[in-house]
């Protein structure tokens, strides 16, 4: 199915449901149809594509949905990048029309952009019976959205959407018009990401107002849940962090939030705790997935979160840091290097298949000939079916030929009293082959002592697990949505200690 | 007519409509309520009503499916009609319910 058939749903299902808008303007499905037929007439044919670089906005569907309409691609860009990296990503996509908001728009002169308000009113003013509709267009084999990967281990790429790719990930995990009238969403992650898109589209489909927050901070965040009567919402765990940190130990009883879901990197188990605490009527949901696979492919409940925190199994309290189980119309396997499927509990590369799984950039497919798209992603699943990620394979240290994953350092060093942040990477080594290093954030008003530090490591890991040299820093690099920029602080280190890294 | 994804199924005789998921590239006889599906609502006029045996009603959001799988239709507006492909009424398509992730 094709995105074009989504609004003639919408147009359908939710005539008359008010979808999009701020306190100002309502948009209900109608309006909203009319609107992406509006904006398809200023596209087909003009343009090849759709290039959105700007903040959230209340109406950013409008400009996804008359790309699909027209037959072109929707492409938004990280309008926080630098200048050059942010032109050289839109030259990727010649003859676009480009989209902005008011502050990002100077620093696009070159590509001839357009204020997305402004765009908006000028597609008031068509006729359109004048102009001629513009026909839906229906091949789902079509790239519907390309989005940059954040590039955490390499330079970004386009990782390629298409319609069915889309449309397969919402029939399969959404009920169509399964939300009341009266639910709401805020939508605080970026336009650019994957969740953003994800957010988007699903909360549409089920029919729920979509409000978005241009950019995040924890009060304007909470100030909205409260003003809008949000009842869903979605963050990164940057976000809830700060969210659980604004609060500083507050208890939300009262509420209108029903599902509070996290996803989009790593996130620390004492925060979730946390933030469980501070709303303790709300249903969380750790979602897991990919640019390449269309979004959600495993998710943890709201029912798995609440049983965890009060269980005095071990097996199960554990499960508040794993990713929960896959959804149904996804296949997964752990393979080892040998790409033979492991067995329960044992760690290995994750596969994935399936109709939403794209596992494509531009030019190249990774799928193997049987559909199987291998992640990068480390990771384990129980004897009941639990995900637990490892981090990304690429990130893996090797020292002395023994395989060593970061991650399981970085949960040594944070479990530690006084460290708010980690980051452990492998120095090229004369002896070892690499060396382990560790960055560390101290929580506020904590001094940490390295040696005790390095010692309490040992204790719980091996000594061939534990970092040669521990580095106190002030911060870490983050993406947006809160993956450490690992490539940025290895190379930094590499530069000090005076080579290149392997 | 010949059915594809995305193709829209409005009912003559209530306010049902429907949306073509997944159908067979094959002549098919789409009725809702037992009459045969029109081009647009406007063309609704109130003077058919629906079949004894086809008036079991379509609920909002849910799948419809036959016997063989071969077709599949998501309806986007309730009705009271049920719908039936080449005189066979679809099943109700069971799907379970997951966490809003996103």
């Amino acid at each position: 199915m094709h995105l074009s058939s989504f609004v003639e749903m919408v147009e359908s299902g939710f005539d008359d449901r008010v979808l999009l808008g701020d306190q100002k303007s309502r948009i209900t499905g109608t309006e909203f149809g009319f609107l992406v037929r509006l904006g398809a007439t200023q596209v087909h044919n003009q343009y090849a594509s759709v290039i959105y670089v700007g903040e959230n906005h209340s109406l950013l569907p409008v400009a996804l949905f008359a790309a699909a309409w027209a037959g072109v691609p929707f492409v938004p860009v990280n309008y926080r990048l630098e200048d050059r990296q942010l032109h050289s990503l839109i030259e990727r996509y010649p003859n676009s029309l480009v989209l902005t908001d008011p502050l990002t728009s100077d620093r696009l002169a070159g590509f001839s952009p357009k204020v997305f308000d402004e765009w908006l009113s000028d597609l008031s003013m068509i006729d359109l019976e004048e102009v001629g509709p513009t026909e839906p267009a229906e091949n789902d084999d079509d790239v519907a959205v390309v989005l940059f990967t954040s590039g955490t281990t390499s330079e970004p790429k386009s990782a390629l959407l298409r319609h069915r790719h889309l449309m397969a990930y919402l029939l399969g995990s959404v009920e169509f018009g399964s939300a009341e009238e009266s639910e709401a969403v805020l939508v605080s992650v970026p336009p650019y990401h994957v969740a953003g898109v994800a957010n988007m589209l699903s909360n549409l489909f089920s029919g729920r107002r979509l409000v978005y927050l241009s950019s995040f901070t924890a009060q304007e965040w909470l100030t909205r849940v409260a003003d809008e009567k949000i009842t869903h919402a979605m963050v990164v765990p940057t976000m809830l962090s700060r969210i659980v940190e604004h609060l500083d130990g507050g208890v939300l009883t009262t509420s209108t939030l029903r599902t509070l879901s996290y996803g989009g990197a790593k996130v620390s188990e004492r925060v979730v705790r946390q933030a469980l605490q501070a709303f303790p009527n709300t249903g969380f949901v750790n979602a897991y997935g990919l640019t390449e696979t269309a979004s959600t492919i495993a998710v943890l409940g709201p029912d798995d979160h609440r049983d965890a925190l009060s269980s005095d199994d071990p097996m199960i309290q554990r499960r508040l840091s794993s990713v929960g189980q896959v959804l149904p119309m996804i296949e997964i396997e752990i393979r080892n290097e040998h790409e033979q499927v492991v067995a329960a509990g044992e760690s290995g590369l994750i596969y994935l298949r399936g109709e939403q799984v794209s596992g494509e950039y531009a030019g190249v497919s990774l799928l193997d000939s049987d559909g199987w798209f291998c992640t990068r992603d480390q990771g384990s699943i129980d004897a009941d079916g639990y995900l637990y990620i490892e981090g990304r394979v690429d990130d893996t240290i090797i020292r002395g030929g023994e395989n060593i994953a970061p991650a399981e350092i970085e949960s040594a060093l944070l479990a530690q009293p006084g460290i708010a942040e980690a980051c452990v990477v492998g120095l090229p080594d004369d002896e070892w082959g690499q060396r382990i290093v560790a960055v560390v954030v101290c929580s506020e008003g904590h001094v940490v002592d390295l040696k005790t530090l390095q010692d309490s490591v040992r204790d719980v890991l091996r000594g061939s697990k534990t970092p040669e040299e521990i580095i106190v820093r002030d911060s870490l690099p983050h993406t947006e949505t809160g993956k450490m920029l690992r490539r940025v602080v290895l190379s930094e280190l590499v530069a000090l200690q005076g080579g290149t890294a392997s | 007519m010949i059915l594809k994804p995305g193709a829209r199924l409005i009912s003559a005789v209530c306010t049902a409509e429907l949306m073509t998921v997944k159908a067979p590239k094959t002549d098919l006889e789409v009725t809702i309520g037992g009459v045969a599906t029109i081009a647009s609502a406007s063309a609704r006029d109130g003077s058919v009503t629906a079949v004894a045996g086809h008036d079991g009603g379509t609920l909002m959001g849910k799948r419809y499916v036959d016997e063989a799988d071969t077709i599949e239709l998501l309806c986007t507006k309730a009705g009271s009609g049920a719908v039936a492909v080449n005189g066979e009424l679809l099943q109700l398509k069971e799907a379970k319910a997951l966490p809003a992730s996103d």
